[in-house]
């Protein structure tokens, strides 16, 4: 099977450590998973923003970057859902028979990290080791646009040492929304504010995602509030075990501070 | 100039210009077998904070007698029930009827998922307002009218008549969405099931 | 007599005043959460659910579908039942036929069943100005009349008012209109609603005239659906001798066996109960009992508008339930005014710029007044897929902008992400830049993320919007392409 890697722009550019995590997940579990170089982005940030003329040459080089993969995987649910249910309206509105034809070919074998995993892998226990206490936070387009259920959770659950503790309120949005958290800030940073205090109820060390754009937006206020909770992407704790544990004194996000000095 | 209808019809034609009219529409699901309706219906009543009380045919005068506990009621011309010191309704005022402290009639249907009563307005429940304006309703519905859900009632009822469908008294959710039963329409609803 | 929202600011501006009302905040959050839950419970009893939203859709959709054929269909069935129908292609014409109805019959006052298509004609004060009293007989409706108020939401227009605001509304209003309110008035719910009984009563029977909106209108019968709860519609449908109805053309079913997943969907989505407290129904005019002078408005205003919208046209499906206001985190949180319109909300978000188009600014605010969330998809009875309507109508607006001589700066970014975005190597060139920024960053910033990762703090410029409550990891020197290139995709080098 070859499986290409669709890193997604948001965590090529500002979360690598996803992305890598993801390689050595999959890696460890018999995955000679590629990364296409052509790939850019999924378009959806023109597309929810309106600029459906300006997504098509985006989907175009989509489409072209995982032709000929058999499965194309994301540690996103919200670029998965972008290829499975945005690409069509884009494609349609180009007037181009080719692209229709191609991003309706290549949406279904798109996945979200959880659904590849479980949908087409068929594990639940990955050989994680992770020794923290968690809760998990269901993003919209996961939820909703995708419907991945409890996938994730139950990834969580197989994973060693890991404590998960619900979250209250869970299937709230936590007002990222894309450039909604630009256009409407106020209203964005209001919802924002009660994803927040609901994580801190928790009394969570890492909050979990499957999608780093929300995780970007919710942690980014935590951080504000100097709250005491990291932001952790679903495939770094999965990819965590007991060596990489060992070299590190917790989960990080992206490159520590430390590192870069 | 063209008028209005014709203006209205010429627009929605053209909106539609190229657009199939054929729906597939599937059909409505129906409720799974819930087993007593009589007794569910009941239950369901009950759940509106409406008072419900079940009787047989020879105990109905009394017990009717009973519920109004001498207030004063309007029976429609039809009802078929003697009803101690009561009104027959032929052709009431409204100012009339506000001066009367209950109702007593009888129902088209009953329906056992929803609670639900629905009156046709036939001679035994007789005019829209009079079921309206008075404080108190004593419906009196024959087991035999109750209908397992709201497909089966609509198959039932003919829509050339007046139908006013009731769940219960008078309520509203509109102060802080919290339910409070009593506003315009009678604030009793008193449920008698007779089988 | 009553607000306007003519001159709203957009949503993003009203939303922020909005978002400082503490009072709001806390109504808001009491009653969406309170329905929420109550919904949830009585959907969560129907088994076949999903195939009930199913059956609705394709009733409403097919009727949409054929509306013409429809409307001409229920046109003949009102006449015969002995109904006047009137059409109107916008609202001052449907003001116009029913005010003049009112002055036919020498009224100075009609009584009013809660109706959205009146409120969106802004009938009320049409009368007003033709000198005929419209009373608002809904016991939210009355509450905003009393209060000078503006609806803010399609149910319960008075949502964001609590019970201490709403007794101190009846206490200094009531008298000004009619039977004042007891002077030992409670905030008690009960009393309030035994006050808003009595207030209405004496209009109730001396009103002549009435005017109603329909839930549903039954194409083969002709029959009209008002469905509601406090008993209000019934006497405004029953008592008068006059009942005048404004449909929107969007209310037509085919048949009356159409009424059934609908009859069962609208309650449960609605007011989170098996069945509302009371329904009526009626054909035409119905000898001996009732109004003995029934008119039927058909009503466009922008209609025809949104059905020719391949898109958009799903939701001319709406039942006008308030499901999607009632799970939507932006309207919890903004309340209803800060949508400009009688309709708030997800579907206020698509209904409003599909009637009117997107040409002034508040409209074209309100695609975007969202997060994309879906919870109001989820809990749609006619499935209306608002998340993809408001992407739609996002489109929309900016193609409205296309031909704009001086492009807004918003387009400008967009079309430059566009442009790194269709060739990797031109992004490989703009993250090098942003993996400088992100060096420079990480030496100057103060501010670290948990676990250490460097961090920007507030930024001024057009960063504001972010970091004025959020803090921002600085980008990684290295992006993941990079990694995968330098170490050939981990197999050398710091693979990990």
């Amino acid at each position: 099977m070859r499986v290409a890697l669709q890193v997604t722009c948001v965590n090529d550019a500002m979360f690598p450590d996803t992305g890598k995590a993801v390689v050595r997940l999959l890696r460890r579990l018999g995955v000679d998973v590629d990364f296409p170089r052509a790939q850019t982005c999924c378009g959806q940030p023109m597309v929810n923003t309106g600029y459906l003329d300006e997504a098509v040459p985006v989907v175009r080089t989509f489409v072209d970057a995982f032709a000929g993969y058999d499965a194309i995987v994301t540690p996103s649910g919200s670029c998965a859902g972008s290829a499975r249910h945005q690409h069509s309206i884009v494609a349609e509105r180009s007037g181009d028979a080719v692209l229709q034809a191609a991003v309706a070919e290549t949406g279904p074998r798109t996945y979200e990290l959880s659904e590849f995993l479980v949908d087409v892998l068929g594990v639940t226990d990955v050989g994680a080791y992770f020794p923290h206490r968690v809760t998990y936070h269901p993003t919209c387009h996961s939820l909703r646009m995708l419907g991945v259920g409890d996938r994730p959770q139950r990834l969580l659950e197989a994973v060693r040492g890991l404590t998960l503790v619900d979250l209250p309120h869970a299937t709230e949005c936590c007002g990222f929304g894309g450039t909604f958290a630009l256009k409407n800030a106020d209203t964005s940073v209001a919802m924002g504010a009660d994803k927040a205090r609901h994580v801190r109820d928790t009394g969570a060390e890492v909050l979990v995602a499957g999608d780093n754009s929300c995780l970007m937006h919710i942690g980014g206020m935590l951080s504000r509030q100097r709250a005491g909770v990291r932001v952790m992407h679903l495939a770094e704790i999965l990819a965590s075990t007991e060596e990489t544990e060992g070299e590190s004194d917790g989960p990080v996000v992206g490159e520590r501070a430390g590192d870069l000095a | 100039m063209t008028s209005a209808r014709d203006e209205i019809l010429r627009r929605v034609r053209s909106a539609l210009d190229g657009v199939s009219p054929a729906v597939a529409v599937p059909p409505a699901p129906r409720a799974p077998d819930r087993g007593d309706l009589v007794a569910l219906f009941v239950e369901r009543v009950e759940d509106y904070r409406a008072e419900v009380t079940r009787c047989t045919p020879a105990e109905l005068d009394g017990l009717v007698a009973e519920v109004l506990n001498g207030a004063q009621a309007v029976v429609p011309p039809g009802l078929g029930l003697d009803v101690a010191g009561s009104v027959v309704d032929h052709g009431l005022t409204s100012i009339e009827l506000d001066g009367i402290d209950a109702v007593v009639t009888r129902a088209a249907v009953g329906i056992a998922e929803t609670g639900t009563i629905v009156l046709d307005h036939q001679p035994d429940q007789g005019r829209r307002v009079i079921s309206l304006v008075p404080d108190l309703h004593v419906c009196i519905v024959d087991s035999s009218q109750v209908v397992a859900d709201v497909p089966d009632a609509i198959a039932l009822l003919d829509p050339a008549r007046p139908l006013t469908w009731i769940s219960g008294p008078s309520a509203t959710s509109d102060i802080e969405l919290d339910r409070v039963e009593g506003v315009h329409g009678p604030r009793t609803l008193h449920v008698v099931v007779v089988a | 007599m009553s607000g306007t929202f003519v001159g709203m600011p957009a949503f993003p501006t009203a939303a922020r005043a909005a978002l400082g009302n503490t009072q709001l905040r806390r109504n808001l959050a009491h009653a969406t959460h309170t329905i929420r839950d109550k919904r949830a419970q009585v959907v969560g009893e129907v088994e076949e659910w999903e195939a009930l939203r199913l059956a609705g859709a394709g009733v409403k959709e097919a009727a949409l579908r054929d509306l013409a054929t429809h409307l001409e269909t229920l046109e003949e069935s009102l006449i015969r039942a002995g109904a006047v129908v009137h059409w109107a292609r916008d609202a001052e014409e449907a003001c116009e036929i029913v005010a003049q109805v009112a002055k036919s019959h020498q009224v100075d006052e009609v009584v009013k069943v809660k109706s959205m298509a009146t409120l969106e004609i802004g009938l009320n004060d049409h009368l007003e100005r033709e000198g005929i009293a419209a009373w608002e007989t809904d016991l939210a409706e009355l509450i905003v009349q009393l209060g000078d108020d503006l609806p803010s939401h399609i149910l319960v227009p008075a949502i964001h008012r609590n019970r201490a605001e709403i007794r101190e509304i009846f206490r200094t209003r009531m008298a000004a209109s009619g039977r004042p309110a007891p002077d030992d008035l409670s905030d008690d719910p009960a009393a309030l609603a035994g006050a808003a009984r009595e207030h209405m009563r004496e209009k109730f029977l001396r009103a002549k005239v009435a005017v109603s909106g329909a839930n549903f209108a039954v194409a083969d019968t002709g029959t009209l659906v008002v469905v509601e709860s406090e008993g209000n519609g019934r006497m405004c449908l029953t008592l008068p001798e006059v009942l005048i109805s404004v449909v929107g053309i969007e209310k037509v079913v085919a048949t009356w066996s159409d009424l059934d997943p609908m009859l069962r969907l609208l309650p449960r989505s609605s007011t989170g109960e098996r069945m509302n407290p009371y329904t009526s129904t009626w054909s035409g005019v119905h000898p001996g009992d009732g109004p003995q002078e029934v008119h039927v408005v058909l009503l466009d205003n922008g209609r025809t508008r949104a059905l020719a919208d391949d898109v958009g046209r799903q939701a001319l499906r709406c039942i006008r339930c308030s499901a999607c206001l009632n799970v939507c985190p932006v309207y919890e949180r903004t309340g209803g005014h800060a949508y400009g319109s009688v309709y708030p909300g997800p579907i206020g978000a698509i209904l409003n710029p599909l009637l009117k188009g997107v040409s002034d600014e508040q409209t074209a605010s309100l695609p975007y007044a969202s997060s994309l969330c879906g919870a109001c998809f989820e809990v749609c009875p006619v499935r209306i897929d608002i998340p993809s309507v408001l992407v739609d109508q996002r489109a929309a607006v900016v193609d409205s902008h296309r031909d704009d001589r001086r492009p807004k700066a918003e387009a400008v970014a967009m079309k430059a992400a566009a442009w790194a975005f269709s060739d990797s190597r031109r992004l490989a060139w703009a993250e090098r830049a942003s993996g400088l920024a992100g060096r420079v960053m990480s030496r100057f910033s103060r501010t670290t993320l948990p676990g250490g990762r460097a961090a920007a703090g507030r930024l001024p410029g057009p960063a504001a919007g972010w970091t004025g409550a959020r803090d921002l990891p600085a980008p990684p020197e290295e992006s993941f392409r990079a990694w995968w290139d330098r170490t050939d995709g981990g197999q050398f080098g710091e693979g990990r």
